[in-house]
């Protein structure tokens, strides 16, 4: 494929003509990537900050993690965990709708069929990118210095994270949309909102229901962290169960975690398959 | 159907569907008074809003702030660059390892119960554990999203690998070629350009996480935001997300480039 063969019975005097499959350009700028890529793991590699004394520690404080988070504490489930899960599950679940909700109208802005300006284009796509840079851990930050400690702070930091993937994958879809049903609404008179309704819905609805289940997939793991920084549900128990060091506790959340997001996973996959 | 109506409805109502809207209405407002999310107490907090966002402004670019910025960002950086090489070198054996096609079942399913495993948790979690491990610092948010790169990548070598034309490989096999020389001559060149791509998104993606990581103890700039958040200092919170968010475009940026190059 990318080496260069050589074919007998090239030109006169028995020269090879060569094949190459890049043009000189693209094997100098190959050739710098790779430079490069090599210069910055050297770097990374010569100045990063590693205490040896924690190094050589390694072996036994990680056995000593797991020692201790075993026996499994289970009997807290019933006291805590379950009530905790079940606002991870809502906020996640909330959070999700919130977001499609707020990404609709971005996703029209951006959608370059839709909204015929450039600078609401520009202004749509920012705030799709500035949504998506910041992590939801970060939005959590903010919004529970907002809104106090809580599920609602935690809510609002998954739905306001979640605009950006779900806006930029929904303007995409609506962008691919054929033009011939909203050409046939527009014949026969039909108002915007109406030529949005049936013209566009229609075609967008099944990408839109497939993006919004992958998103809450997503939203299921994101929300189980939220609670280290106050946004409520399993991330708190951990919070809890870490900063009183019962690292049994720790690990029933963290096994509750795990079984969460593996059938999450099953049921979306599940589901993506039946109406896909 | 097929007794045809006299009339034809254009758009008929569509009852399942009208139905669906109705539950999901009824769901947010019933997990609305579970989590105690209220009118008023957004009225409440867009008040507090006011104030936190005006004291963000301006942010801050004192000089010391300035290199505690510097400082983080480098130490992000080096997080992220160093979980990708690691993340990736280890991602292409253990994705390989876990495609059904070319190894024995037993050890594509271990393979691919390791790869769930550090898919499953969130890179925050994994940083906790080997905060405890390694101690607070840059090593641990390294192995932090090593682990959680791992996780990503091997899942998609593995699909890629599965993907691949076996005819090339045959070629190889027949040649009497070693195990090792079907990878490297028969499924690397197919797969290197795709394993590239997922590499230039794995480091964009670190860039992200190592944000996060300093929260729980993982070192980078994440550590410094944190701080700063602690101590009030909102107008260098403001500096710090700033920064983040022109690195993370700088990063999406170089990493659609990569991909564009070696596609």
């Amino acid at each position: 494929m990318s080496a260069a063969g050589a074919l007998p019975g090239g030109p006169a005097g028995g020269e090879l003509r060569r094949w190459q499959r890049f043009t000189p350009l693209e094997r100098v700028a190959r050739t710098g990537f790779y430079l490069f890529a090599l210069l910055a793991v050297l770097w990374a590699l010569r100045t990063i900050e590693i205490i040896p004394e924690f190094l050589y520690d390694a072996p036994h404080q990680t056995v000593d993690l797991f020692a201790r988070m075993w026996p499994i504490d289970w009997s807290w489930y019933p006291k805590v965990v379950h009530a905790a899960l079940m606002e991870t599950l809502h906020i996640a679940t909330l959070g999700t709708i919130l977001a499609v909700a707020l990404a609709a109208p971005v996703a029209l802005l951006v959608a370059t069929n839709i909204t015929h300006s450039v600078i609401l284009n520009t202004f749509g796509k920012f705030i799709l990118v500035a949504t998506r840079s910041v992590h939801s851990i970060m939005w959590a930050l903010f919004f529970v210095a907002v809104f106090g400690p809580g599920a609602l702070a935690g809510m609002l930091a998954i739905a306001v994270h979640s605009i950006g993937f779900t806006g930029k994958f929904l303007s995409e879809a609506i962008e691919e949309a054929r033009p011939g049903p909203i050409e046939a609404l527009k014949a026969v008179g039909a108002p915007p909102l109406a030529i949005l309704i049936k013209g566009y819905w229609p075609q967008v609805k099944p990408a839109f229901l497939a993006l919004a289940i992958f998103r809450w997939d997503i939203n299921i793991r994101e929300s189980a962290v939220l609670g280290l920084v106050g946004g409520g549900g399993l991330g708190m128990a951990l919070d809890t169960a870490l900063s009183n060091l019962y690292w049994d506790q720790a690990g029933l959340v963290l096994f509750v975690i795990f079984v969460v997001v593996i059938a999450t996973e099953i049921v979306t996959t599940t589901i993506r398959s039946r109406i896909l | 159907m097929s007794a045809a109506p006299a009339r034809r409805v254009a758009f008929p109502p569509n009852w399942p569907a009208r139905i669906g809207a109705l539950v999901l209405l009824a769901y947010v407002a019933y997990a609305s008074t579970i989590l105690d999310i209220t009118w008023a107490r957004f009225l409440i907090g867009l008040e507090h809003g006011q104030r936190f966002i005006s004291r963000m402004f301006p942010p801050d670019f004192a000089p010391d702030k300035i290199e505690l910025l510097y400082n983080g960002m480098l130490e992000s950086l080096q997080i992220a660059i160093l979980a990708t090489v690691f993340g990736t070198l280890i991602s292409l054996p253990l994705g390989i390892a876990a495609a059904r096609n070319l190894s024995p079942l037993p050890v594509a399913w271990i393979a691919r119960l390791v790869i769930v495993i550090a898919r499953t948790f969130h890179p925050v979690i994994i940083a906790i554990l080997f905060v405890k491990a390694v101690g607070f610092g840059t090593l641990a948010g390294v192995l932090a999203l090593t682990v959680a790169s791992i996780g990503f990548v091997s899942k998609l070598v593995a699909d890629a690998v599965e993907e691949t034309s076996m005819k090339q490989i045959e070629a190889v096999r027949s040649t009497g070629a070693p195990f090792l020389g079907i990878i490297v001559m028969g499924l690397i060149p197919q797969v290197l350009p795709r394993f590239i791509g997922f590499t230039a998104y794995e480091l964009d993606s670190n860039l992200r996480n190592s944000a996060l990581v300093g929260i729980v103890g993982g070192g980078g700039i994440g550590a410094t935001l944190f701080t700063a958040f602690q101590r009030f200092d909102y107008d260098f919170v403001l500096t710090i997300v700033l920064t983040i968010i022109v690195l993370v475009m700088i990063g999406e940026i170089i990493s659609g480039a990569m991909r564009r190059l070696f596609q």
